[in-house]
């Protein structure tokens, strides 16, 4: 795959994979972008405050969650990511 | 077919060459630098003999990235080098700091001209000793060695590279321009009777090595890149592990600790000076160099017309023969200093011995002092 | 919630994270797309070698499980080409930032480029030097506000993608910490490519130049990046302009041309014949 977009078609075989998203609530900073960025508003902000003084995400509305992984990527700080349904944690 | 890494035989040669197949000999496969008078044939004669021997010769863009791509070399495990005169050589000191700090073995050949500055690129001078001791910021000990002629540029070159994979410092080789550009007899013996030491490399496997851990000796094993180690090296201060601790000063205190004493508690094993007539000597001439060649010359003339002079060469100058002066301090009545600079080795030599009883010798430009000049200076004190 | 470990580190020092960055901070998003390029193209780990200079970025060697050099400021290129040119066996990779690798360190930039030394040299350019504070710094744009610049910058910016293609790289891109994606795929492009290659990733600096500039929040500095970069594939270097209304991203130069430790072994060859399969110098004594 090259740095150039190639669009997506039906001949391409596409598997939604079920994913559940996993959080270090300590390591976040609160920078935000992976909760304003979430195309299906998963994610929301942990009342609570992490030791950094941020308020880490929280997973709210887990079903509809399409596990297009923009919250891990986007993820500066290793704080967030998703594992498939299932897996051994 | 490779050609011969070590020339045995006898040649008529410059020091500058001497340096080079000294450092070829002592295994050195990298040179980075840039060409400066009088240093240039240094690496003129690099450039034509390493890739034969299978090394590379690499002309950086300044004396700068010179030493941070030997130091680059160093870390890839291959025995490196430089060479360059006062103003490179000003140009070099943070990056050999950098080589102090995370122990790289380097060497540096400084074939000294007239400064300050541009100053006079043809012509000989010795005013950058004290620069190779104290040219970087922070504290640090490094070892330099004088050669006085072109045999000396070649053993203590390959002193050089022994010393510096030994303790994991930078090493100077400071040759004056008269030494490095004179053509002299050289001897390369053959290579099994040349002694080559190579750093420690780690006992342990990568998960239990420390990079910054040092042995007994205080200095650590150094393992290379690329065999499996991942390990990390920084200018910042560090611990034992490598990562950086910009707060403690417990570490601070350790690790300046450590990169001096791995030095001064082996000394007497690096200090060499060469002695000449000193065992009823009343008055001593000290000098190094190109220096040192007339010196010994006037010590014997002094003692033809019945003055019992004696010679101690300067063969290291840093860690600095201090004991030599202390043991013959009591015995002499007069210590003769002849620099080609305006007072830099005299200053320690003043440490050890009262200074109303030191003539200092300078002389800048042009050529060392004459064995008559020197004469002179030997016979004047006693009047 | 978990305490389990991220995918990515298996590759990062044990205690090293979390790292020094701070939030919204551009390095973070480099340093993960850096590492998941590597598990994608399950490289000999033990051959990579990351060197990096002084700066927010700089930091970053020490994070990652690889033979890493944290250099003295600016020269970060110049250990990378010394440690290349003496084991051409390894993958060497410069990851620092726009003033340890233009402005004090500019020289080393372009004599490497022009050599075409086989090194990956990653750029994180956030128009100001962050760690001392936020300073004015040679990608700055003009008017920008830095505590060396407080009434605006009036020095012009390097164009770092004309730079680097007119200093003879052979591969030049551009893009940004918002284009995650894109990174990680040019960052494999420029760990398979022999040559000397070059990528710039736009960052924010929400503490110093986003906050000094009045950029806004986080999220406003990240849709900053997002909204204003267009991309233009192989468009005029010359014209890839960084400002406030248009960041120009894209690959910019993907061309051959014969590399310098290639050429070197082929000298050496050529003198003496004899050199073993990794391109390794025989007679290293170590």
């Amino acid at each position: 795959m090259e740095a150039t977009r190639k669009p997506l078609s039906p001949q391409h075989n596409l598997k939604i994979i079920e994913v559940e998203i996993d959080t270090i609530p300590e390591r976040c900073k609160g920078c935000g972008i992976c909760v304003e960025l979430c195309p299906k508003d998963v994610l929301d902000y942990d009342p609570k405050l992490n030791m950094h003084g941020a308020h880490p995400p929280r997973v709210a509305k887990k079903d509809d969650c399409v596990g297009c992984g923009l919250c891990e990527e986007v993820c500066g700080d290793l704080a967030i990511f998703l594992r498939r349904k299932g897996e051994q944690k | 077919m490779m050609a011969r890494d070590v020339l045995t035989g006898t040649h008529f040669t410059q020091g500058d060459f001497a340096c080079a197949e000294g450092a070829i000999a002592a295994g050195c496969r990298f040179f980075a630098g840039y060409p400066i008078t009088p240093a240039t044939e240094v690496a003129e004669r690099m450039a034509r003999r390493l890739p034969e021997v299978g090394g590379v010769y690499l002309q950086m863009e300044d004396e700068i990235g010179s030493v941070a791509a030997i130091i680059g070399a160093s870390y890839g495990g291959v025995k490196s080098m430089t060479a360059t005169s006062g103003p490179g050589f000003s140009l070099m000191q943070e990056n050999i700091g950098l080589a102090v700090m995370t122990e790289a073995p380097i060497v540096i050949v400084d074939v000294m001209r007239g400064g300050p500055s541009t100053g006079q690129p043809t012509k000989t001078g010795q005013q950058d000793l004290m620069q190779a001791r104290w040219g970087s910021h922070g504290d640090y000990e490094i070892i330099a060695f004088a050669p006085s002629s072109v045999q000396e540029s070649f053993d203590l070159t390959v002193q050089a590279f022994n010393l510096s994979e030994k303790y994991r410092v930078p090493v100077f080789v400071m040759l004056d321009e008269v030494v490095g550009h004179m053509r002299e007899r050289l001897v390369i013996p053959p290579p099994d009777q040349l002694e080559i030491i190579n750093r420690k490399k780690p006992a342990v496997q990568p998960e239990q090595y420390n990079p910054f851990q040092p042995e007994k000796d205080l200095v650590p094993p150094m393992a290379v890149f690329g065999e499996g180690y991942r390990f990390y090296a920084t200018g910042l201060t560090h611990d034992e592990t490598g990562h950086p601790q910009t707060d403690s000063a417990e570490e601070q205190t350790k690790l300046v600790k450590r990169l001096c004493d791995k030095i001064r508690v082996n000394r007497d094993s690096i200090v060499q000076v060469k002695r000449l007539l000193l065992d009823d000597a009343e008055v001593c001439v000290v000098a190094y160099g190109s220096v040192a060649r007339s010196a010994v010359a006037a010590v014997n003339r002094a003692r033809e017309r019945g003055v019992k002079a004696g010679f101690l060469g300067l063969t290291t100058i840093w860690p600095f023969p201090d004991k030599e002066i202390e043991a013959i301090a009591d015995q002499v009545d007069r210590i003769v200093v002849a620099e080609m600079n305006y007072g830099q080795i005299v200053r320690e030599v003043e440490r050890r011995f009262d200074y109303r009883k030191i003539t200092f010798v300078p002389k800048l430009g042009e050529d060392p002092h004459t064995p008559d000049e020197l004469l002179s200076s030997i016979m004047g004190y006693r009047k | 919630m978990t305490q389990e470990m991220h995918p990515l580190e298996k590759f990062t020092r044990k205690g090293m994270i979390p790292h020094i960055w701070c939030a919204g901070c551009g390095d973070g998003v480099i340093l993960s797309e850096f590492l998941r390029a590597l598990d994608e193209l399950k490289m000999d780990l033990n051959k990579v070698a990351v060197v990096s200079g002084i700066g927010c970025i700089g930091r970053i060697s020490g994070y990652v499980k690889l033979d890493g050099f944290h250099t003295t400021h600016g020269r970060a290129i110049a250990f990378a080409v010394g440690l290349k040119a003496s084991r051409p066996d390894l993958k060497v990779v410069v990851i620092s930032g726009d003033g340890d690798l233009f402005s004090i360190g500019g020289n080393h930039f372009i004599h490497a480029a022009r050599r075409n030394i086989d090194i990956t040299v990653i750029c994180s350019n956030n128009f100001n030097y962050g760690m001392t504070g936020g300073q004015a710094g040679p990608t700055t744009i003009l008017e920008g506000r830095t505590t060396t610049s407080p009434y605006g910058n009036i020095e012009h910016p390097f164009n770092l993608v004309h730079l680097a293609a007119g200093s003879g790289a052979v591969y030049v891109a551009r893009w940004t910490t918002a284009h995650v994606r894109r990174i990680r795929e040019s960052i494999k492009k420029t760990l398979t490519k022999k040559g000397f290659t070059f990528i710039e990733v736009i960052s924010p600096c929400p503490e110093q130049y986003g906050r000094r500039n009045r950029m806004g929040e986080i999220m406003d500095q990240f849709n900053w990046l997002r909204e204003k970069s267009v991309v233009q594939h192989f468009s005029d270097p010359l014209k890839a302009e960084v400002a406030l209304d248009r960041i120009v991203v894209g690959e910019f130069v993907d061309l051959d041309k014969p590399e310098y430790t290639d050429l070197l072994r082929r000298q050496m060859m050529t003198v003496q014949g004899t050199l073993d399969k990794d391109g390794r110098l025989t007679n290293a004594p170590l």
